[in-house]
């Protein structure tokens, strides 16, 4: 199979990813999108590192992964801290921060 | 003229500035405490600077002529490399002359200002300030550079300031010393200027120094000097184009008229310019411009005194008159320093005598100054009158009063100078003569002559002139006390025979000469145009009484000719500084302020709103919504790739 339409792939989830975290307001959903793009973009190394035949996408990868995880605990954490202060997990609620 | 170290009695001779200045001191100092005393005090110090000032002229007389000139150093005011400026008391000739006259005068004048001011609750701060004056006056003639002589012509600025501005709560006092001050600093600002040129030119301001090396400039160099000199001398005497301040100056207690503003403050500027002989002898132009600002002046005070009904302003004009006749006599040259001083010294009589005359007739009037509700008084005041007789006697030039001689020295100097000019300042001065004889003979008349004019119906007076006195009311004219009578005596006495004492021997040309030169001799007593001025004075004498003592005097003015109009109001002096000096003065500052608020502070006023604006319309981009800031990510991140690919491809 050509390798090729794995970096396709990687292209579409990415931008339903961005599409996604643009256009939700639940900041979990948020969340799963950007996940997506992080994983859209694993796909990527992953294919890339199939195409040239070495290993430094592979590795990137892992990378990826690792800081995703830790990402998602910071970011889960804030979230939480949100709703508790609001009971909204909406991101348009906490606009304080603004002109 | 070689100046030699004091030695003897005359190392003491800083005690002359100390005197007035513990006086002062104590006075301003010690307050409210010193009170009782304190008048006292200023006397005791006055009169001490003027023993010592005895002491020191014998002594110098005690010396061989040319050895006359005694340095004494003080000590170094302000030590820099390169600028030295020391304080030194230099006494000569010429400055003993001044010491004399000032302690002199200024000691009777003081011991008068005991009775005249007696009802003043203000008499000790009066006699502080009096103090101050002697002091800075000393200093100013004493001072063995310019920059010493500055700091003393300074101070008789101050003290002029505050003497006329006694009596702050009348506005018009408080106006009048902000007025002299003001006009006076135009003429302190050519001092300064001739100073600094001094410095950059000789790099020193001693007299010795400058005058040794004055020589060797240019004529542009001396002629500057002089002119920036004149500048200062017209200032601090009144000269024209500087003497709106003197007439309105007689706002402050007359003691202070008869010492600041006609005996001995006003008569620097002849000082400064005798003093500078040398910076004058090189320069033509600047002797030039002193004659005819003396010639002007004499004849511009002659004029404005005939027609002042005031006492103290027509004695004003006359002051300014006669300060003309100095200046025009300093400006021949070494064949008028001697009669310049020699006049100076002889009016320092006669007008203090006068001015204390004046203040002795308001002093029984009730503060009444105008000669108008005046009249008949010569029985009332029998002392006053004849005291006042003799200084008038002496300011118009009869023989063998003190003016005849003085002043008959300046119209002869001027007569022998020659040429046009020598004939247009000698027709000045014996014109002045004779106006002079007028307005002094209607002062006379009006104020001893004549009808009681203060018992007339709606002639009432004194009304707010003094706290004194509120109301308007009938005065009781009365003889003055002994502590001011004394004085117009010892004034008079002077009046009379110091013409005579100075001139006659050449006494004071060959006294002066080690300093100022000799003027050529002498031509006797009765010269030509002597006569021609004395035939004037008698004919001025005939008009006034044909105008004020053969037909009553109006109690209230009439109006007057075209003259008498423009005369009444200072010769159109003010006017002229008004719409000529301040007006624009005042369009130029509101020119500038217009700039300053739409111009300069138009510009940063436009650009701060501008990014103000700009900033506030830009602010709304911070929606604070995630999802704008993620696309605007977004987009940056697409056009950085979409620029990278575009470079790489």
């Amino acid at each position: 199979m050509n390798p090729a339409h794995y970096v396709f792939l990687a292209v579409i989830l990415f931008v339903i990813g961005a599409i996604g975290v643009l256009v939700r307001r639940n900041a979990i959903l948020i969340f799963m999108f950007v996940e997506l793009m992080l994983n859209a973009c694993n796909l990527a190394f992953v294919a890339f590192a199939r195409m040239h035949g070495n290993l430094d996408g592979q590795v990137v990868a892992f990378f990826v992964m690792v800081v995703a995880a830790a990402e998602v605990v910071v970011g889960l954490a804030i979230l939480m801290a949100i709703y508790r202060a609001r009971r909204s997990a909406s991101v348009d609620d906490a606009s304080l921060l603004k002109y | 003229m070689t100046t030699l170290a004091a030695s003897g009695v005359l190392r003491a001779s800083w005690l002359l500035l100390a005197f007035p200045v513990f006086g002062a001191a104590v006075l301003l100092l010690g307050g409210r405490r010193t009170d009782k005393w304190g008048h006292l005090l200023a006397c005791v110090m006055s009169l001490a600077s003027f023993v010592y000032g005895v002491i020191a002229f014998f002594t110098l007389l005690g010396y061989a002529a040319p050895d006359r000139s005694r340095d004494q150093h003080m000590f170094t005011w302000i030590p820099v490399a390169g600028f030295q400026a020391n304080l030194g008391v230099l006494l000569d000739p010429l400055s003993i002359s001044f010491v004399l006259l000032i302690t002199g005068v200024g000691s009777l004048i003081h011991i008068y200002s005991i009775g005249y001011m007696a009802h003043d609750t203000d008499r000790r701060r009066f006699f502080a300030y009096l103090n101050l004056f002697i002091s800075a006056m000393l200093l100013l003639v004493l001072s063995d550079n310019y920059l010493g002589l500055y700091a003393g012509w300074e101070g008789v600025g101050l003290a002029s300031y505050l003497l006329i501005g006694f009596w702050q709560f009348k506005p018009t006092a408080a106006t009048a010393a902000k007025k002299a001050f003001i006009v006076n600093r135009i003429g302190d600002a050519g001092l300064s200027l001739a100073i600094m040129l001094m410095f950059a030119e000789f790099g020193t301001f001693n007299f010795t120094g400058v005058f040794s090396s004055v020589g060797h400039s240019g004529s542009g160099v001396t002629a500057a000097l002089g002119l920036l000199l004149l500048l200062a001398a017209c200032g601090k005497s009144a000269q024209v184009p500087l003497q709106s301040w003197l007439l309105d100056a007689m706002e402050g207690p007359t003691p202070v008229s008869a010492l600041i503003h006609a005996a001995t403050m006003v008569t620097a500027g002849v000082y400064l310019i005798v003093r500078s002989n040398v910076i004058f002898d090189l320069s033509d132009t600047a002797r030039l411009a002193v004659t005819v600002v003396g010639a002007v002046t004499l004849l511009f005070g002659a004029i404005i005194g005939c027609a002042k009904d005031d006492i103290k302003k027509a004695l004003a004009g006359s002051t300014m008159s006669q300060i003309g006749y100095m200046m025009l006599g300093a400006g021949l040259g070494p064949a008028g320093y001697v009669f310049a001083i020699a006049h100076l010294l002889a009016h320092g009589f006669f007008k203090a005598g006068l001015f204390l005359g004046a203040g002795s007739v308001m002093h029984g009037m009730d503060d009444e100054v105008n000669m108008r509700r005046y009249g008949g008084l010569r029985k009332f005041l029998p002392i006053t009158f004849v005291t006042f007789s003799l200084g008038y006697l002496a300011i118009i030039g009869v023989p063998p009063f003190s003016g005849f001689f003085t002043k008959d020295s300046i119209i002869d100097a001027a007569w022998s100078k020659g040429g046009t000019d020598g004939w247009v300042l000698a027709a000045c001065t014996i014109a002045g003569a004779g106006i002079t004889a007028f307005y002094m003979t209607r002062l006379m008349l009006m104020t001893w002559f004549g009808t009681k004019r203060w018992e007339q119906e709606g002639v009432l007076g004194g009304a707010g002139a003094h706290p004194a006195s509120p109301e308007p009311h009938i005065p009781h004219p009365h003889e003055s006390a002994l502590t001011m009578t004394v004085p117009m005596i010892l004034l008079a006495v002077g009046s009379v025979a110091a013409g005579w004492f100075l001139i006659v021997d050449s006494r004071f040309a060959s006294f002066l000469s080690p300093v100022v030169g000799s003027p050529p001799d002498s031509h006797g007593i009765f010269t030509v145009p002597g006569i021609i001025a004395l035939v004037l004075v008698v004919g001025g004498v005939g008009v006034a009484w044909a105008m004020y003592g053969r037909v009553p005097v109006p109690a209230v003015a009439p109006r007057g000719s075209v003259l008498t109009a423009a005369a009444r109001s200072d010769l159109y002096g003010d006017a002229f500084n008004e719409s000529v000096l301040m007006r624009p003065g005042q369009w130029l500052t509101r020119l500038s302020v217009f700039f300053d608020s739409r111009g300069v502070d138009g510009l940063v006023n436009t650009l701060a709103a501008t990014i103000g604006g700009t900033s506030a319309r830009l602010r709304k981009v911070q929606t604070g919504f995630v999802r704008s800031y993620a696309l605007s990510m977004l987009i940056g991140a697409v056009l950085l790739v979409a620029g990278l690919l575009v470079v790489r491809l």
